[in-house]
């Protein structure tokens, strides 16, 4: 997974790192899998790996795969990166180890959900009934973020842009942001 | 310090680190998401590794498993994957309009065109 990130940086057409991308998408669903998280790896499979992607290879379709510059490790960034890592490889000293059932954040209001959302909803799955009717305002304003930025995207290459491509004699593409 | 310790911290700060190097380095639009896409992913990671118990199952009710894995969690990076898909196709709207206004999509090439204009 690491790997597959680090190309990214180094691979300079565009096609490969966007077909990277998908596959380290698919590589974090997969880890969630071992992680318990079954159902957070079913949308980064699907969304993550698949409407990701499709957006990307649009946007490749659309513009160019060919990256021009010279990929060069930059001095400055690369210091200023490894100095942001190290301050919080600091940090993690005072972190709960990985799995443990005694961490803070494992003790507040999970276990409630865990007991009684069986009783309180009649659903099997926490992680639905958490996110359809205890935090179902959250839901509801994802759902308006989604709204916005397919506005957004709509205002962006709606109208106007399609006009300016007709002026430059070249074929028309569907949005593809529509689809959100 | 045992095993797993905290080694989950250390790999999601490297993959953190890759994708904020490859967003402040690298000048291509493109290049640009997919680095922000990696920070992304890895601090979906993050809250991943936190909500997990040893021993834990999926947090699905099932009959004789009392051990399940922390459902929070994974009920807020659920939303965050899909938001985060929104803004990565808002972000390749804006890549495609700069595209057809400057006829590229390096960030230093960018740069110099609207030196050029502003000398105009």
């Amino acid at each position: 997974m690491l790997l597959t990130g680090i190309s990214v940086i180094f691979i300079r057409n565009l096609f490969a790192v966007v077909v990277l991308a998908g596959m380290f998408s698919l590589l974090a669903a997969v880890l969630y899998v071992v992680l318990d998280a079954v159902d957070v790896a079913f949308t980064e499979a699907a969304v993550g790996a698949g409407i990701s992607t499709l957006l990307l290879l649009g946007t490749l379709a659309l513009t160019t795969d060919k990256e021009l510059a010279k990929t060069k490790i930059k001095i400055i960034p690369l210091l200023l990166v490894i100095f942001t890592g190290s301050v919080l490889i600091l940090g993690t000293r005072d972190m709960p180890n990985f799995g443990d059932a005694k961490a803070p954040a494992n003790l507040h209001v999970a276990p409630r959900y865990i007991e009684e959302s069986m009783k309180e909803t009649g659903l099997p799955n926490m992680v639905t009934s958490v996110l359809a009717s205890y935090r179902g305002y959250d839901t509801f304003g994802e759902v308006v973020v989604i709204f916005t930025a397919a506005i957004g995207v709509l205002i962006l290459l709606g109208q106007g842009y399609r006009k300016s491509r007709r002026g430059s004699g070249k074929i028309i593409n569907k949005n593809s942001g529509e689809a959100e | 310090m045992d095993f797993p310790g905290l080694i989950n911290y250390w790999i999601v700060i490297i993959l953190m680190m890759v994708g904020f190097y490859i967003v402040i380095a690298q000048g291509n639009l493109i290049k640009k998401i997919i680095g922000l896409n990696i920070f992304q992913v890895s601090v979906f990671i993050f809250y991943i590794t936190v909500g997990k118990v040893s021993d834990g199952s999926a947090p699905i009710m099932a009959a004789g498993i009392d051990t399940y894995s922390n459902p929070l969690p994974h009920v807020l990076i659920l939303t965050a994957i899909v938001v985060g898909v929104a803004t990565t196709a808002l972000g390749l709207a804006m890549i495609v309009r700069i595209r057809t206004a400057y006829n590229s999509i390096e960030s230093d090439e960018i740069e110099r065109a609207e030196i050029l204009e502003d000398d105009k």
